[in-house]
């Protein structure tokens, strides 16, 4: 087993090809050439904070303002998903839950777990950290679920006054919580994690 | 793969991009994949028709996207009043205030990303497949075609739908139009096209018909 850095190689990640250390750009693909990505993880960690800070207001305010001819409701996410629930669509209501709560604060938890353990060392193999990645990385872009959710409620239930449904605050904060969580994951160097576990043994 | 013994020559070289290990290059047999020994990484997948299938699956991509656009998507109506809107409308829903930003988000994830990424495919891939030298910078095009491809979320959209027909069922009739369809079958293109895409090939490709 040999790997480039040992080697006196850098592999670029974007086309697999192997080149001199010390080379600026892939002589096959024109990217930029890195052994590691440098402040792989100061990135991880400012878009990780900004994702988060985005998160919690995306939970406080309304996603969702109802007009009816019974009158107007403001929802948030998890509100919303417990009046889908009283209808009866306790599936419906799950995916809601699972897509906009469980997923994004396991992406939290995850993305941090990865990110303290190329730092301070794990006791878990490079392997299963690296399908915790791929498990994140896949996972991110499933949670733009419930903003599209509301663009299409949005423009369809306009009935004038029987009903229509207008987007609320928090359809912005949680995109942007989605988006930022997205780049952070990105930001994350997983050749860092066998770096990690080399040094250890 | 072969274990990474002579380290002379960096072109008969292949590094992992996700765990920095090196192999020797080798070519797998059509139909097979060559995976990192150590982290598993799908290195090369070699498939004999895989470019002109990404051709055909990325312009039945772009069809598809422009005409979901402009046909209506979906139709409701509820005590005698009806609304239809087409996937245009859905994008630019939001339209107060900061929340435009959302709507800005929305077309650019669900339409004109998917556009871009697939328009730049067919600019690097028609020339290699039709045995005609590579269309200028396409190196970059192709580079930024990737780059995006997390951005273009067509699939995500589609299961949008679905939580949104359920959610308005008990408040209104609805139905669904030709759009409607036409993004679900583009949902499964897309997943399809990105299976078929091996980029370590396109790149392989590219150095041959114009090496550098």
């Amino acid at each position: 087993m040999t790997r480039a850095i040992d080697a006196g190689l850098v592999t670029c990640t974007e086309c697999a090809s192997v080149w001199p250390r010390g080379q600026g750009t892939c002589g096959r693909c024109g990217n930029a050439l890195q052994s590691r990505h440098t402040r792989s993880l100061q990135r991880v960690w400012a878009f990780w904070l900004t994702g988060l800070l985005c998160y919690v207001p995306a939970n406080l305010s309304p996603m969702l303002v109802t007009s009816t001819l019974t009158g107007t409701s403001a929802n948030t996410i998890v509100g919303g998903a417990v009046e889908i629930a009283k209808h009866g669509d306790i599936g419906i209501a799950a995916i809601v839950l699972g897509a906009s709560v469980a997923i994004p604060v396991a992406k939290f938890l995850a993305i941090a777990y990865l990110a303290v353990s190329v730092q301070r060392g794990s006791a878990r193999s490079p392997a299963a950290r690296l399908h915790l990645y791929e498990a994140v990385e896949f996972i991110g872009r499933w949670s733009m679920i419930d903003v599209f959710v509301v663009a299409i409620l949005s423009a369809l239930v306009q009935l004038s006054v029987v009903a229509s449904i207008r987007p609320g605050p928090a359809a912005l904060t949680f995109a942007l919580s989605v988006i930022f969580t997205m780049l952070s994951a990105r930001s994350f160097d997983t050749r860092l994690i066998w770096d990690e576990h080399n040094r250890k043994t | 793969m072969g274990q990474g013994g002579n380290i002379g020559d960096t072109a008969q070289l292949i590094g992992c991009p996700v765990c920095d290990e090196l192999h020797q290059l080798s070519r797998p047999d059509e139909g097979h994949r060559a995976l990192c020994r150590c982290c598993g990484t799908v290195l090369i997948t070699s498939r004999d028709r895989a470019g002109i299938n990404i051709l055909a699956l990325s312009v039945a991509v772009m069809v598809l996207v422009i005409a979901a656009t402009i046909f209506p998507f979906l139709s409701i109506d509820a005590a005698g009043i009806a609304n239809r809107v087409s996937l245009w409308d859905v994008a630019t829903s939001f339209r107060s205030g900061l929340l435009v930003l959302v709507s800005v988000a929305t077309v650019l994830l669900i339409v004109l990303v998917p556009l871009m990424r697939t328009a730049l495919l067919v600019y690097v891939i028609a020339p290699l497949e039709f045995d005609r030298p590579p269309l200028p910078r396409a190196r970059g095009a192709f580079r930024t075609a990737q780059a995006l491809r997390p951005w273009a979320m067509t699939e995500v959209f589609s299961i949008g739908c679905a939580v949104a027909l359920v959610k308005v069922s008990d408040l209104a009739h609805l139905e669904f139009g030709p759009a409607f369809w036409m993004f679900s079958v583009l949902s499964l293109i897309v997943v399809v096209a990105d299976r078929y895409l091996c980029s370590w090939s396109i790149w392989t490709a590219l150095e041959e018909a114009e090496p550098t």
